[in-house]
């Protein structure tokens, strides 16, 4: 059955259940297919085809959620009756902010047909070509395809349908116990180039013999795309949070000039509507500079005022709205341009296990990972053992802070399925190392 | 059709379509959740998973397939295309791949449950947590949350074999935590621990906590935090309570002697570790108070259960005897590539996802002292607790670690409060600075242990006590 048919059947039975209830159905179905190698050999190779039914109901002031992937007549009918049982016993949810009402899609999700088809031998290719690049370094890493399709429907009149891809590629090649990095995202598999991630995992792998210890310290850096993925991750999770900023938990003061003014961020969605059944569209979050926007859902919008932008669900309305597609706006500077510019400074290509010290101020701690270079007089001359930083997050992008940004955001795969991070390459002014990774 | 039969279909499928090996494991899920906030429920979640995932093994290659259809053709279909699957990884092989081998199991077993969680009446869990939330921004905290999880799973477990397994594990847990702002930093204090203390055990363990109790303290402490002063930076004797000491042990233990890990399985994403094969049975990991063990056999911890998911019986070993390494975490192939001779540690977090090496109750054995021993031991140092980052290096050596709270210690007395304490280390090092050790041992449990890719949560438990360790660098700041 499609996933139409049975957001309709649910909507359906529930209204009859829970007559007076407002009602949100969602239905999503997930084909997604990994294949993860490691010594340079496929050594997982999954395979997922599953169909998730989500069921919401507000009766008299009391809230559930409910979910099944039984889509049997007799998993939906029991799926129904289940939430109008618990509904009635639920405790009392004076925050719910009622249901979205009937609003077109904006967007429209992008489906490649070669993707969505795509077999293991298809991706086993690409995981052969990245091996291949590598020249007999040992390799790592993996090769996915997904393709979504979605349906939503709520007793106010909403009903949506989407579909979309995802392909993401991420790899390391080792060279002597040191690794290199290249990720790529793409809505269609063929925008992964596994020679191309294999030769640039394997040079830099290639470019780490003997390196140097460095003291602590403030360096000037280059942060390559990858590396600046973690800063849209964490900046996404916890810096353009509604929720966090009503609840003074976060640093973004909307209207305020906090970073650069070369700095514009904005979330550019694959998924073409929430949780909640909320159309997204292209949302500008930091326009030059300028905190302009923060992620909304429906409970935040009805708290704070204004309206939501369609950031329900990631994680669940008690962590709040998040981003899942948020990007950098490219500059003018390429990495050698960067590079050529710094007296004495970084090189680093990734950052590795951040963790917040503080929401409030965004503070991290992490590690260098996947290459640092020493750069000295304009020019990359050592490679530098991986080294420990403690750093506040929008300090290291304030006004004045930002050097120069990429020509290129590079989309990078995230952690969330049909997530990516749009990430160009940074030049900073500074960034606070507490120490190397050897003690 | 039973769902034995529905698995077993599905390894006659595979084995049909040319595998050597299949198995296949029916997995129906009940999962409820509940998130308070300020004295209101935010969100109630009850959900319900069911579906098949086969894992197929064609010459040294695997293949998995999952999918939510409990029918015999379903499940036919899965184990041809978890077949189709391992051929195709063909293409990229690598060495024989074998399995150490293991008893063949026909058997049951269920965990210990006093009371169903999954029973307890809506409103009365939805009072315990408004009430605890509303106690809390009553004693100060400008936001307090609660919540709770259950988990309630049965298995079933079928291989080519002869495995036929089913298991009902029940899991349930929860915490509550208070959050004050000040102008420039938050604060924040948890009970028990710092994401809520879980296990295998029914609603009886949530009674246990006593969440109500704790409500006021947790309030006051994270406003007494804001004006209390820094931690400072230097290096001193670090006293660590248990469940700050459960989180170092996973970390920089639990993840470190993964096999999976030390034979690169893991490398790109999780990360690798600095153990060495070569090396065990002789490494000196700590000091020669520190004794790990692996057992999920024990009774109510996290990490418990009767048989792993390729069916291995659960069994204790150690991973740590007097200060050196002899175990490691393991399944029946990556032991079989290490030339060990034993599995019994893969699991996955779902029917649709690949078992893989996890954590089961990795944990220390308790020491000779007392927590009171230690402070009043101590003439100059930090004793912090609770978790608040954690941090660690690709190679699980170099860690930094924030805690909620610490306090002086000087000349054997707890002193004053200090806030924002953080310490960090490389881990062998630190191991074999453990000079004092508690035997106040209590097992921790955390549902949220990340790994594999698509992600998996893993549910783990940790046995841990307080603990005093020597020329420890704290105070690392932005």
């Amino acid at each position: 059955m499609s996933v139409d048919k049975i957001a309709d059947q649910v909507l359906g039975l529930a209204v009859r259940e829970l007559p007076g209830a407002e009602i949100e159905v969602s239905v999503d179905a997930v084909h997604r297919a990994l294949t993860r190698f490691a010594n340079s050999r496929i050594h997982q190779n999954v395979t997922e085809d599953t169909m998730g039914v989500k069921l919401r109901a507000h009766l008299d002031g009391r809230t559930i959620s409910t979910t099944t992937t039984l889509t049997g007549a007799e998993g939906l009918t029991s799926l129904v009756s289940r939430t109008a049982a618990a509904v009635r016993s639920a405790p009392r949810d004076p925050g719910w902010p009622g249901l979205a009402p009937p609003t077109p899609l904006a967007l429209a999700g992008e489906v490649d047909a070669a993707t969505r088809d795509a077999s293991p031998d298809d991706r086993a290719a690409r995981v052969r070509d990245f091996v291949d690049a590598a020249g007999g370094l040992e390799t790592a890493g993996y090769c996915q395809t997904g393709y979504w399709t979605g349906a939503f429907r709520n007793s106010a009149g909403q009903a949506l349908t989407a579909a979309a891809t995802t392909a993401d590629m991420d790899g390391i090649a080792r060279d002597a116990g040191a690794d290199g990095v290249a990720r790529r995202s793409g809505i269609a598999l063929s925008e992964l180039d596994g020679a191309a991630l294999g030769a640039r995992a394997t040079a830099k792998a290639r470019g780490q013999a003997d390196p140097i210890e460095l003291p602590p310290g403030r360096y000037e850096v280059v942060l390559e795309p990858e590396a600046v993925s973690d800063l849209l991750t964490n900046f996404s999770y916890f810096g353009f949070n509604a929720k966090a900023y009503q609840e003074r938990r976060c640093f973004a003061e909307p209207g305020t000039q906090q970073f650069d003014e070369a700095i514009t961020l904005y979330d550019d969605p694959r998924e073409p509507y929430d949780a909640e059944g909320t159309p997204r569209t292209r949302l500008a979050l930091v326009d030059k500079g300028v905190t302009a926007a923060l992620a909304q859902d429906r409970r935040t919008a009805a708290t704070g005022g204004g309206a939501s932008t369609g950031h329900a669900g990631s994680f669940g309305p008690a962590f709040g709205p998040v981003p899942q597609n948020l990007g950098f706006a490219p500059g003018s500077a390429t990495v050698a341009e960067m590079v050529s510019r710094v007296a004495r400074g970084l090189l680093i290509t990734d950052l590795w296990y951040t963790r917040v010290l503080d929401p409030r101020t965004l503070a991290l701690t992490g590690l260098t990972r996947n290459g640092v270079w020493l750069i000295e007089d304009g020019e990359v001359t050592r490679p530098v053992r991986n080294m420990r930083f403690t750093q506040l997050y929008p300090e290291a992008l304030a006004p004045g802070a930002v050097l120069a940004v990429g020509t290129e955001a590079v989309p990078q795969p995230s952690r969330m399925f049909l997530g990516a991070w749009a990430s160009p390459a940074l030049h900073l002014a500074s960034w606070n190392l507490t120490g190397g990774a050897s003690g | 059709m039973s769902f034995f039969d529905v698995a077993e279909a599905a390894v006659a499928a595979a084995l049909d379509a040319g595998a050597r090996y299949a198995d296949a494991r029916v997995m129906h899920r009940r999962y409820e959740s509940m998130d308070a906030r300020n004295g209101e429920v935010e969100d109630l979640n009850s959900d319900e998973s069911a579906g098949i995932g086969v894992r197929a093994l064609v010459g040294s290659s695997w293949g998995f397939y999952a999918v939510p259809d409990l029918s015999d053709s379903a499940a036919r279909l899965a184990g041809a295309r978890a077949t189709a699957i391992a051929k195709a990884s063909a293409r990229v092989a690598g060495p024989a791949a074998d399995l150490v081998p293991t008893t063949v199991n026909q058997a049951t077993w269920a965990s210990e449950c006093r009371v169903d969680p999954l029973a307890v009446p809506l409103s009365d869990k939805g009072d315990l947590l408004t009430h605890a939330t509303k106690t809390m921004v009553e004693h100060g905290a400008d936001q307090a949350t609660a919540l709770y999880q259950i988990w309630d799973t049965r298995k079933w477990f079928v291989s080519s074999e002869g495995h036929r397994i089913d298991q009902h594990v029940r899991e349930c847990g929860a915490g509550i935590q208070a959050t004050s702002i000040g102008e420039g930093e938050t604060q924040v204090r948890s009970y028990p621990a710092s994401r809520g203390q879980y296990g295998t055990q029914g609603w009886e363990l949530v009674q246990g906590l006593d969440l109500l109790a704790h409500a006021p303290r947790l309030a006051e402490e994270s406003r007494a935090l804001l004006t209390a002063p820094l931690c400072p930076a230097g290096e001193t004797t670090l006293i660590l309570g248990p469940e700050q000491l459960f989180l170092q042990i996973h970390e920089s233990v639990g993840h470190a002697i993964e096999l999976d890990r030390i034979l690169g399985w893991e490398a790109a994403f999780a990360g690798t570790s600095w153990l060495d094969l070569a090396q065990l049975g002789s490494l000196r990991y700590g000091s020669e108070l520190m004794n790990v063990t692996i057992d999920p056999t024990l009774p109510g911890a996290l990490g418990s259960f009767g048989f792993d998911d390729e069916g291995t019986p659960a069994q204790k070993r150690y991973a740590v005897q007097d200060g050196i390494w002899v175990g490691v975490l393991a399944g029946r192939d990556s032991a079989a590539l290490a030339g060990l001779d034993y599995g019994g540690s893969v699991r996955s977090d779902g029917w649709a996802r690949l078992p893989m090496v996890r954590m089961t109750n990795v944990g220390l054995e308790p020491g000779p002292h007392t927590l009171e021993q230690i402070i009043a031991e101590t003439e100059d140092g930090v004793f912090m607790e609770n978790n608040r980052s954690w941090s660690i290096d690709d190679k699980r050596l170099n860690f930094q670690f924030g805690c909620e709270i610490a306090y002086e210690v000087k000349n054997g007395r707890r002193g004053r409060m200090l806030r924002n304490p953080t310490y960090t280390g490389i881990g062998p090092k630190f191991w074999q600075s453990m000079d004092m050790l508690s035997r106040e041992i209590e097992y921790w449990g955390t549902p949220n242990c990340g790994k594999g890719q698509p992600a998996q949560s893993g549910h783990t438990g940790h046995p841990s006590a307080p603990a005093r360790f020597q020329n420890v660098r704290v105070g690392v700041r932005a």
